[in-house]
């Protein structure tokens, strides 16, 4: 309770929430707004906004809502992000946590395959797996996850390697623990936190990268997706620029969300050290 | 003898999760010109926020009532040139990145107006009354490459650079092992008793303390138990837990007889 | 006489620090016997706590044998090595470091015996009361964490841990060295009880010769990686032969000009 009111009194922090919040609302109330399929016929092609109060922000080359769109893009960039994050902060705190734990041969190889996904350019990785596996939802949360597990990977084998020493890791050692619950049950749960800090950067980078994988032609082409209203705009720019400049707005203010409320989170975990 | 400070009913109150800790409370006490007082206390009595509230190292946060008065100064001290402190961990207390002997000038330097030249000088000179061995060459190291007794002897030589009137050593030998502590504390006595320095030394050892002062206080949850001269006190102690402390200590009495 | 409960033999162990090897330990050799308490006493950097951990295989030693129970200690691993821990535990300085900052009393007290297969589940919050009851807590303490309660109680709680296997030897790295002189009495009292009623030796790692000469029989004074003297531990403070043990020695605080507190 007193966290989240501190996090709140930070201007980063409330500014996030309020974002990230209008975000999330939208997402979760499109089916009850738009029950329709957003990719089906609504009304008249190339309609402006504000025209038809029915269609408040317009319609598109196709006469598909521009608005139900929005809803049920942002229903897609919540999915494709969260599900992201998740899995590369998974994937990432199991391969940092046994190279760190593990040492020696476990930690060279694992931290060379870290290096070699570092090496390659994020975008271009999923670009690439995208093209070969074939685009759906899922293909395009491993594509991201693929280029995003690196960073967790790296710090959580930091703090594993300090926490090894510490004289727990040895207290259940001598308690004839097994290396792997020792792993997973000791150290793991205490490094956790500056991995989990990383969360919003690795949203805020899904978002984009699946726009931009949309944007491409490689998202999933069953549903409405930002990037893929904002390539739908692209060749009516000169005649009709609020097609893509509607889904545009709509995706810089998510991201700014996501960045500002991952601000707040690290100024209120920065003033209660500092406090305690 | 004018007292080198008057201590009044000093009280002091942390803020810790919306709750008032009281860490000090209605504290009297006196230290000598010159003279040797231990404050003793386990954990939780307050003795090392006596030695910061002294040194007005307290943090902003905490509340003091009552007052610390120095007749014989009759103006507000200043760190380093009317208190030295030493603290219990050097590695801590010392710069990591600056050599030592600069560290022990720069005192001089601030608080005896002295040039850099006179102040190396007197590092030089204050590193060998410390019994560091090749002041010269030691002067130039980096703590990093000293022992622990070692940084723990450089931290009294910067503490006494000043040439303060009074000299605080907060657990300075707690982290030390005992052959270690041994020499650092027959140190200090031997440095206040040269210079006719006062000494705070806090502690949580009985035995230590009744080694080095001539005066030991008894604290307990913030407040004073009993004061005394040092063998009366050992000899016959008023307080229950002044009592309690002398039976639980243990030591080597029957092999010294 | 029967065989030693724990054999060191001619161990060794040496560190690189800043490049050059330097020797933590050089050929250490001493037996412990069943409830026997064998003190081990130097200055820092003797190497009495690398020697500690390297019992516990907690480090792995160089060179020498270990042979516990008649057991070739060195010669086990994996889940062999894990097995054998039951019987051998170790008591850690800082108990607050000891624990998981997120682990609560029964949690901590709970984890020997689950590896251990010491009761089913539904036997084991019992088995927890009981140990807490043993070490002189409350057996209501188990649903804490175990940030929130006393230096001494997390000291006892940590005591309860180690014996929660029957462990015939624990090794107790300055158990007491952090404890405040009021709890300290009580907690070497509670040690005497547990060897004498459940039969278990002591390796008392300190460096306070004053709770050595209080609590152990015999006593092994290390220096530079090598034990310099072994002897029946009030003979050995009264009457030192090495250099390190007259060292030693002379260290102890006295209380000045003091009535005797002779209470033991």
């Amino acid at each position: 309770m007193t966290i989240i009111h501190r996090f709140l009194k930070t201007p980063e922090g409330l500014a996030g929430a309020l974002l990230l919040a209008a975000f999330v609302l939208v997402a979760l109330a499109a089916p009850f707004f738009f029950p329709r399929d957003p990719l089906s016929i609504a009304g008249p092609a190339l309609l402006r906004p504000f025209q038809d109060w029915s269609l408040p922000l317009g319609t598109d080359r196709l006469g598909r809502d521009v608005l139900a769109g929005i809803f049920h893009g942002a229903r897609t960039s919540l999915a494709v992000s969260l599900a992201a994050a998740a899995a590369s902060i998974a994937v990432g705190a199991i391969v940092g946590t046994l190279a760190g734990f593990g040492g020696g041969w476990t930690d060279e190889v694992l931290m060379r395959i870290t290096d070699a996904f570092q090496t390659v350019p994020g975008f271009l990785l999923a670009l690439a797996f995208v093209s070969v596996v074939g685009p759906s939802l899922g293909v395009v949360v491993a594509a991201i996850a693929l280029s995003a597990w690196t960073g967790p990977a790296r710090i959580a084998r930091a703090e594993v390697l300090s926490i090894r020493e510490r004289d727990y890791v040895a207290s259940a050692r001598v308690a004839g623990m097994h290396p792997l619950e020792i792993a997973f049950r000791e150290v793991l749960p205490n490094a956790l936190p500056p991995v989990l800090a990383l969360a919003s950067v690795i949203v805020a980078q899904a978002i984009l990268v699946e726009a931009a994988l949309s944007f491409l032609g490689l998202g999933d082409p069953n549903r409405v997706t930002w990037g893929g209203m904002i390539a739908e705009g692209r060749t009516v720019l000169r005649s009709a620029p609020f097609l893509s400049i509607v889904p545009g707005i709509a995706l810089v203010l998510t991201v700014l969300g996501v960045y500002l409320a991952g601000e707040g989170a690290v100024e209120t975990a920065a003033k209660r050290r500092s406090l305690a | 003898m004018t007292p080198a400070l008057n201590i009044h009913r000093l009280s002091v109150t942390y803020r810790r999760d919306r709750q008032e800790v009281e860490a000090l409370s209605g504290v009297d006490l006196d230290v000598g010109a010159g003279e040797k007082l231990a404050i003793i206390g386990e954990s939780g009595s307050g003795k090392s926020t006596l030695a910061l509230a002294i040194a007005g190292l307290l943090p902003a946060s905490a509340k003091i009532a009552g007052r610390i008065e120095w007749p014989s100064l009759g103006r507000p001290p200043v760190n380093g040139r009317d208190i030295g402190f030493v603290f219990q961990d050097p590695s801590a207390s010392l710069d990591p990145v600056m050599a030592v002997g600069e560290q022990i000038a720069e005192v001089a330097r601030a608080h005896r107006g002295m040039n850099w030249r006179q102040a190396y000088a007197l590092a030089e000179e204050l590193l060998a009354r410390v019994k560091l061995p090749e002041p010269a060459a030691l002067r130039k190291a980096y703590p990093h490459q000293l022992s622990g007794g070692q940084k723990q002897r450089v931290a009294i030589a910067a503490a006494i650079a000043g040439r303060p009137g009074l000299l605080i050593a907060d657990e300075a030998t707690s982290a030390l092992d005992t052959i270690v502590q041994r020499d650092i504390v027959a140190l200090i006595r031997q440095l206040v008793d040269e210079d006719g320095t006062s000494l705070l030394f806090i502690t949580h050892d009985i035995a230590l303390a009744s080694e080095i002062a001539n005066r030991i206080a008894v604290f307990r949850n913030g407040q004073l138990v009993e004061a005394g001269a040092t063998e009366a006190l050992v000899a016959s102690p008023q307080q229950a837990y002044t009592r309690l402390l002398l039976q639980a200590h243990l030591g080597l009495e029957e092999t010294v007889r | 006489m029967s065989a030693p409960l724990l054999e060191v033999r001619g161990l060794g162990k040496r560190f690189s620090r800043n490049g050059r090897p330097v020797a933590a330990l050089n050929g250490v050799s001493l037996n412990v016997a069943h409830c026997e308490t064998l003190a081990l006493v130097g200055p820092s950097g003797s190497g009495k706590s690398t020697l500690g951990h390297a019992i516990l295989r907690l480090i792995e030693p160089d060179s020498g044998g270990i042979s516990f129970e008649g057991q070739d200690l060195l010669a086990l691993s994996g889940g062999r090595l894990r097995a054998a821990r039951a019987r051998l535990q170790m008591v850690f300085q800082d108990p607050q470091a000891a624990f998981n900052p997120r682990a609560t009393v029964a949690g901590v007290i709970d984890d020997p015996l689950r590896i251990h297969g010491i009761g089913s589940r539904g036997e084991r919050p019992g088995l927890i009361r009981k140990l807490l009851e043993r070490v002189g807590l409350s057996p209501d303490l188990g649903e804490r964490a175990v940030h929130e309660i006393s230096g001494g109680q997390r000291q006892r709680v940590a005591i309860a841990r180690a014996i929660a296997t029957r462990p015939s030897l624990v090794v107790l790295d300055e158990a007491v060295s952090a404890l405040d002189v009021s709890v300290r009495g009580d907690i070497l009292t509670l040690l005497a009880d547990l060897q004498r009623e459940e039969n278990i030796a002591y390796l008392f790692i300190s460096h306070d010769l004053g709770v050595v000469r209080a609590v152990a029989h015999r006593v092994a004074i290390m220096d530079a990686g090598r034990v310099v003297e072994m002897g029946e531990a009030r003979q050995v403070i009264a009457d030192p032969q090495s250099a390190t043990g007259k060292a030693l020695v002379a260290a102890v605080p006295r209380l000045r000009c003091g009535i005797s507190t002779e209470n033991a």
